[in-house]
């Protein structure tokens, strides 16, 4: 890894997790593409930097780097899908420290995945520990738990739980009995209750890695992105964060990154005090959260939103008393 | 005594009770069907839009229907515990009300599971439950004992209902009923004379499903109570919700029998084999319950209020904020209320005792929408949202008609049912009044035993 890294020059992290993942790609979407790729490569642009590959068969492979991303997105169908990415353990760390509720995850999510207004599956909530704590904002998505209840109770297994850690839904498998919406802690989970117009919309065909389209009837949640995680790129969450909020990464490897710094998982959670939400409910999560301690922004910063999304905080005592005083 | 001629006039006896069609009955048919219908619109209605017509929403996914569901099947699983207790000890008060009990029985375990199913966002999609069954999903096992217990359920009432086919297929050989009525009597009597061996061969077999009924019951209400403590939800997730639904689940059986001898007494004028004597013991039955019912309720929420874990605290206080009367109603008045009717011996009257029985039910359905509503309403997380649909939950028209579909097609095939055999076993009268002779002619070895 570390060879690799000086090989590339060091300069764009990013980049240097696009290639950690792109080392081990899946036999789905492995070694056939990038070969293909290198292919396509010598008859079109020679010039560029030349990056380094390891195929999964121990083939050393040059690329182009300007074509690292460019290969078709592999159609991953609800079969496959259940199989996860081999070898990989992926983790998300939320730095609450960092968080000034700029909502940019959420916009990015709704975008990528085609939610309506308030259809979110990252949710940012205002929490507060208790009467003497400050609030904090609180990116929520799924917890893509270990022990996750929401695949214990499905009678159907259209929730399931993949090698690699993430929790999925296939909406064509779904009967919509609600019985997981009710047994998440998180309340992670959300119900297409009628029907819409972007169902029918088949351009794109259904896959749980995409959670596009979505269907009536059935549940959806966060994904975790595996579409991107695939291309070896961070999900929109992470990369939409301005404040570099979210980490993401692999914990088999140790390493996790915000598209900005690449860091040690486990130096990261040990030097900063990192827990998961509600551990005794003993669901494991794979989400981190670091406290939110020597906060990068005051709480009030969060309130430049709209005054819908500001509603939503009504009940928080804080945002009352801030209500009182006239700041917001 | 001779059998044959009191099978005869038993028969004729309740014969108007087939042919009764008085414009009071038809009025009752007609508004059950008019309810029905209505019902069966706002079913398409639901089909056509999805579940945006009902109330559900993100937080609270399961509404009215889930609390339905739970109620019918509770009754059914009481009825057959009921039933099943009653044949087993052999006690004398079956013979008039086992009918009432069996039918309550199977006709509940129908109408609760298609509540169930309106409940499901996606209908078209059901048979993937046995095409792609998950054992470890309590709705699995759900399914496992609800059809389990149908089937029990649907012997135990038939081989009750055969002596009475037999009687009938004999009693009407010449009368003047339609032809497709005698041929069914005689096809649905399989047979039987009511011969020594039958008879006994049959008792027998009524006996042994009546302790398997029992025991089904028992695993089918756990499953049920389980759905929901299975999960880590505070107010669901409790050690006691198995033993909790069996008892509430018995007190509503009860009353609602109770109500149903009520009005059958009332109707088919058969004061003369309902007698006080059985509202009496019916009472006593319920008051008995009641307090165990009252116990386990307060047992329940009292170790939530006095241990004030912060999520126990949260659920608490909606509760008894935006559910304070119903939570009085359902659980100081819906117990206090029958225990001090049924505790003095004085009011234990036909009427008072039908009247603790209302308030019972209604009580019952009120502490299980509690269960089910306010805890969706009071997550781990807070509700920070701003549409008012996905932080509270109201029932809207199409689940209250679907709801009032449920009770009045349950109303409707209990008329039919009685339409076609008697709601007082005609067997157990003779085998009541036969023993009743030869307790008295102890000598005389000349009375039939059976």
């Amino acid at each position: 890894m570390k060879n690799k890294q000086t090989e590339v020059g060091g300069t764009n992290r990013r980049k240097f997790l696009k290639l950690g993942l792109m080392t081990s790609l899946t036999a789905v979407a492995g070694a056939s593409i990038v070969t293909s790729l290198a292919a396509q490569e010598e008859e079109t642009e020679p010039a560029g930097e030349v990056i380094r590959l390891l195929t999964p068969d121990g083939k050393i492979v040059e690329v182009n780097a300007s074509n690292i991303n460019k290969y078709p997105e592999a159609h991953i169908a609800p079969e496959e899908s259940q199989k996860g990415i081999p070898g990989r353990k992926f983790v998300m760390v939320i730095d609450l420290a960092k968080c000034k509720n700029a909502r940019k995850c959420v916009e990015e999510c709704q975008k990528a995945h085609k939610l309506d207004e308030h259809e979110e599956f990252m949710k940012i909530q205002l929490i507060q520990n208790h009467e003497e704590g400050q609030p904090y904002w609180f990116p929520k998505p799924c917890f893509h738990c270990d022990e996750p209840p929401c695949v214990t109770v499905c009678p159907t297994g259209a929730t399931f739980k993949r090698n690699d850690g993430i929790v999925l839904i296939n909406n064509e498998r779904c009967i919509g009995c609600k019985f997981c919406v009710t047994s998440c802690p998180y309340s992670a989970r959300q119900f297409n209750w009628g029907h819409k117009e972007k169902f029918d919309d088949k351009s794109q065909p259904y896959s749980p890695e995409t959670s596009i389209p979505a269907a009536e009837g059935t549940v959806m949640k966060c994904d975790f992105c595996p579409d991107l995680l695939r291309q070896g790129e961070l999900p929109h969450c992470a990369k939409a964060c301005p404040m570099g909020v979210i980490y993401f990464g692999d914990k088999n490897e140790d390493i996790v990154t915000n598209g900005e710094e690449t860091v040690r998982f486990s130096q990261l959670i040990n030097d900063r005090g990192g827990y998961r939400h509600m551990e005794h409910l003993g669901t494991k999560p794979n989400v981190y959260y670091l406290p939110a301690v020597n906060r990068q922004f005051p709480l009030e910063r969060g309130f430049d939103i709209d005054e819908k999304i500001i509603e939503r905080y009504k009940d928080v005592p804080y945002v009352q008393d801030l209500k009182k005083q006239g700041k917001i | 005594m001779n059998i044959d001629t009191r099978k005869r006039e038993l028969v004729e006896e309740f014969s108007p009770m087939f042919n009764k069609s008085s414009l009071l009955s038809n009025i009752w048919i007609g508004t059950l069907i008019l309810i029905i219908l209505v019902g069966l619109y706002a079913f398409v209605l639901q089909l056509m839009n999805g579940h945006e017509v009902t109330g559900m929403r993100d937080n609270v996914v399961w509404g009215i229907y889930i609390v339905n569901f739970i109620f019918f099947v509770c009754l059914s699983y009481s009825g057959a515990f009921i039933a099943g207790v009653l044949h087993f000890f052999n006690s004398p008060l079956k013979n008039s009300i086992s009918r009432i009990v069996e039918v309550i029985t199977v006709l509940s375990l129908v109408i609760g599971p298609i509540f169930i199913l309106l409940c499901i966002g996606r209908l078209d999609r059901l048979h993937y439950l046995f095409l792609y069954p998950r054992i470890q999903s309590p709705i699995t096992w759900d399914i496992i004992a609800i059809i389990t217990d149908l089937i029990g359920c649907f012997i135990y009432l038939y081989l009750t209902f055969i002596p009475d086919f037999a009687i009938l297929r004999d009693a009407t050989k010449d009368a003047e009923i339609p032809n497709w009525r005698k041929k069914m009597y005689k096809f649905l009597a399989i047979g039987y004379q009511d011969t020594p061996t039958q008879h006994k061969r049959l008792h027998k077999t009524i006996r042994i499903m009546s302790v398997m009924i029992i025991a089904m019951a028992i695993v089918a209400y756990s499953v049920l109570a389980w759905i929901f403590s299975l999960t880590v939800q505070p107010g669901w997730n409790s050690t006691i919700f198995a033993p909790y639904f069996i008892i509430s689940g018995l007190y509503s059986g009860i009353a609602v029998i109770i109500i149903a001898m009520y009005i059958i007494r009332k109707f088919y004028k058969l004061e003369k084999y309902i007698t006080k004597i059985h509202f009496f013991s019916g009472g006593v039955m319920l008051l008995i319950i009641s307090l165990l019912y009252g116990y386990f309720t307060f047992s329940e929420y009292f170790s939530r209020w006095f241990s004030h874990k912060k999520h126990d605290v949260d659920l608490l206080n909606t509760l008894f904020s935006r559910y304070f009367w119903q939570f009085i109603f359902a659980n100081y008045f819906g117990i206090l209320m029958p225990i001090a009717i049924l505790f003095f011996k004085k009011l234990r009257t036909v009427k008072l005792v039908t009247i603790a029985a209302i308030i019972s039910v209604l009580g019952i359905w009120l502490n299980k929408y509690l269960i089910v509503v306010p805890t969706l309403e009071t997550p781990y997380l807070p509700i920070q949202d701003t549409r008012a649909e996905f932080v509270h939950y109201t029932a809207t028209w199409v689940e209250w008609s679907l709801s009032l579909t449920g009770i009045a097609a349950f109303c409707l095939f209990f008329t039919l049912i009685l339409k076609f055999v008697p709601a007082i076993p005609m067997s157990g009268i003779i085998d009541l009044e036969i023993g009743k002779q030869s307790k008295k002619e102890k000598n005389n070895p000349i009375v039939t035993e059976f």
